[in-house]
């Protein structure tokens, strides 16, 4: 079906929804080498001017991948809402646009709203809304999940432990870990990106994860982040796995070339239920996703970058996450080339995870063949606290030395801290206070040696 | 209000290059730590607009240089299909023949790490496969990982092992990965790589023992016809950091 849009005097003509859709979205360079962006901004303002106007049932009959072929165009179909969608149903994506910026649309609604939802309509309004309106929305939501300790609470905001090392040494992560613990990060997750996918190696880094949570007994949950069907064995052979990971994306076939599918992912999800290592919750997945995945995978049907990307999270949702977030500057220039495109990227990723109901973080982060620095992260990372995120990464001074790129500071969590007043998950703060590693405002005592010999006695 | 850091830091660092244990002004990094950190950064900068000159890889054999489609790193690091594809010229240079593995040391995103790091694996590995036909050696600019299917495809090759510069980092500008793929074709996806990295002389991988595991790779895809995701890395690590170390790309979207 093609649709049109006429400002000042011309005609705009689309061919597709996808088409609408891409040339509606901010520009970036990801787009432009698939060959879906607007080829000037004019017409990526004639294309959000017949967005507006689009009815949200549209994005029911016009998927941009085909039901018969695409699992994940099932899943979003099959498991779509209709009477979660009953509020917005007569609407327009113009029309929802304003509807979710009312005083009266408030977090309750809007969680009841998510399962009425598809991605495709998530995408659309998100290319209709300004920086400030992807964050004024966001803020309104809470999603709420629990493993160890509780996340997505109001007024807080958790942070992953990013201890990675670049041959997976023992020591080398055990003193990153460390030196984050004492910084007050963490208690989202622990999670290590091992560089090797060997299967002893793997059981080491979980039972080493294991053994300081238990000796410390500290409410947090590890994870490695190796793919799933690594996990799964990890979990046969009895590994103390609390979370299973793996990267999403919004196809079948780009997650063929992740080599998963929805069917292991579901196997996986069981598995670890059945474990039952949670002690405040049951939620035991955790996803990665960003924008260029599909494109990368040369799986993206031709649709924009930022569309695929929530069809990731309809993905996500369906395997009720503790833990969901973009990997935003990571996948490099050719997708999100400078600052300004990595911040936009951020904060739609967000709020379309948000709106879809998902316990949203994010890796602020970037490449060093990007046009990007650290005081562009500091921008995202303040804009992503405004807007209440669920969990922002941290990693020794910024720099991960495995990846070989950058993300946020530990300290930059004190910061946000600070600044913002939000605090980390109730469980893990009341562990800070009993270590007395936070002052009476709730400050990180800044490292003393006193306080790393009574945390570590012995170097060993 | 800045804090030195305290002594038994010292031995905690010795453990890792990862920036633990930094001073700090309130909440935040001592400003000597953030400069410190602004001239690495611009020095992985260099290291990306840095092209790979086959003379200074000092070969034993001669080689064949190619080239992808992308015209110069500004438009090979914007469009990575273009550094997936053989310029005209280059395929011509690769002679079709009955070859079971093709080496290629490949720029990447940092020629430096294929210029320190390509030959010395090469001379290990070479001697464990002796009883392997093993294709003229390729040095291919402005290249990504999939270049090296198209590569293999021209020269007749059962299997390809990419030797590619990865990203560079602040620690390590300089470090390589391995990328072997059996039965490699056009459009090939990832999931069908297996990956060995973090090769580089700043506490990651040996040239030597990223040899070996590229040999037990090597012979497990044959022996069993495939590569990727499939292929888990079963044997055991003697010393820790020091052993095996692979991981199959696509695993964690954080390719290249």
């Amino acid at each position: 079906m093609s649709y049109h849009a006429f400002l000042g005097g011309e005609k705009f003509r689309f061919s597709s929804l996808k088409q609408v859709l891409a040339y509606a979205s901010p520009y970036r360079t990801g787009d432009e080498l698939a060959g879906v962006a607007a080829p000037d901004p004019l017409q990526r303002i004639g294309a959000r001017e017949a967005l507006a106007n689009i009815p949200l049932r549209t994005f029911l009959d016009e998927v941009p991948v085909p039901y018969e072929t695409d699992e994940v165009t099932r899943l979003i179909i099959d498991s779509h809402d209709t009477t979660a969608f009953a509020p917005v149903a007569h609407m327009t994506v113009g029309d929802l646009r304003d509807w979710l910026l009312h005083h009266e649309t408030d977090g309750a609604t809007l969680a009841a709203l998510a399962p009425g939802l598809t991605p495709e309509m998530v995408a659309a309004v998100s290319k209709l809304m300004r920086n400030q309106d992807l964050v004024s929305v966001a803020r309104k939501i809470t999603v709420r999940t629990a493993f160890r300790n509780t996340q997505g609470l109001p007024g807080r905001m958790g942070s992953r432990l990013q201890p990675n090392h670049p041959v997976d040494s023992l020591p080398g992560i055990a003193a990153s870990m460390l030196d984050g613990l004492l910084l007050g990060v963490g208690d989202a997750v622990v999670g290590i990106n091992p560089a090797s996918d060997n299967m002893a190696n793997a059981r080491d880094i979980l039972h080493m994860l294991e053994g300081v949570r238990v000796q410390y007994d500290i409410p947090m949950q590890t994870c490695l982040l190796t793919h799933v069907t690594n996990t799964l064995q990890l979990m046969e052979r009895n590994a103390p796995v609390d979370l299973v990971f793996q990267s999403i994306s919004g196809t079948q076939e780009a997650n063929a070339g992740f080599g998963i599918s929805l069917s292991v992912l579901s196997e996986a999800h069981m598995a670890s239920q059945s474990l039952g290592r949670g002690t405040v919750g049951t939620n035991t997945m955790y996803f990665e996703t960003g924008q260029g995945s599909a494109l990368s995978a040369n799986a993206h049907h031709g649709m924009d970058q930022q569309t695929a990307e929530v069809r990731a999270y309809a993905v996500a949702r369906a395997f009720s996450p503790l833990l969901v977030n973009t990997v935003v500057g990571f996948i490099g220039p050719e997708y999100l080339y400078d600052g300004k495109q990595i911040i936009r990227a951020g904060l739609e990723d967000h709020f379309c995870g948000k709106l879809m109901g998902l316990p949203m973080g994010c890796d602020v982060c970037y490449t060093n063949h990007a046009e990007a620095d650290q005081d562009d992260m500091d921008s995202l990372m303040m804009l992503l606290c405004t807007a209440g995120i669920n969990f922002l990464i941290a990693v020794p001074g910024s720099d991960d030395i495995m990846l070989n790129y950058q993300s946020l500071s530990y300290h930059d969590i004190q910061t946000l801290r600070s600044l913002f007043g939000v605090r980390a998950a109730p469980e893990f703060e009341t562990w800070l206070a009993a270590h007395d590693l936070i002052d009476a405002r709730g400050r990180m005592r800044v490292n003393s040696p006193d306080i790393l010999a009574r945390m570590i006695p012995c170097d060993d | 209000m800045t804090d030195d850091p305290p002594v038994s830091w010292q031995s905690l660092r010795a453990r890792t290059s990862a920036r633990i244990g930094l001073a700090r002004a309130g909440n935040t990094i001592s400003g000597a730590a953030v400069r410190e950190f602004q001239f690495a950064h611009v020095r992985a900068r260099h290291a990306v607009s840095a092209t790979l000159d086959a003379r200074r890889l000092n070969l034993p054999q001669p080689c064949i240089e190619v080239e992808s489609q992308a015209a110069d790193r500004a438009e090979y690091v914007r469009r990575p299909d273009l550094g997936r594809q053989l310029s005209a010229a280059g395929r011509e240079r690769l002679p079709h023949g009955q070859y079971d593995v093709v080496f290629v040391i490949a720029d990447g995103l940092s020629a430096m790490a294929a210029e320190r790091q390509g030959a010395a694996v090469l001379a290990v590995v070479r001697p464990l496969l002796a009883d392997w036909r093993i294709a003229p050696l390729v040095v291919a600019h402005r290249a990504r990982v999939a270049l090296g299917d198209e590569i293999a495809t021209c020269l007749g090759a059962r299997c390809v092992v990419m030797m590619i510069g990865e990203r560079p980092g602040l620690r390590c500008a300089e470090s390589m990965s391995l990328y072997m793929t059996w039965n490699p074709h056009v459009g090939m996806r990832d999931s069908g790589r297996n990956c060995i990295s973090n090769i580089h002389g700043h506490g990651g991988l040996s040239a030597m023992a990223a040899a070996n595991s590229l040999a037990w790779l090597l012979k497990t895809a044959r022996m069993r016809g495939y590569s990727g995701v499939n292929l888990k890395d079963e044997t055991c690590i003697i010393e820790h950091g020091a052993g095996q170390d692979q991981k199959a790309v696509a695993t964690d979207g954080r390719e290249e």
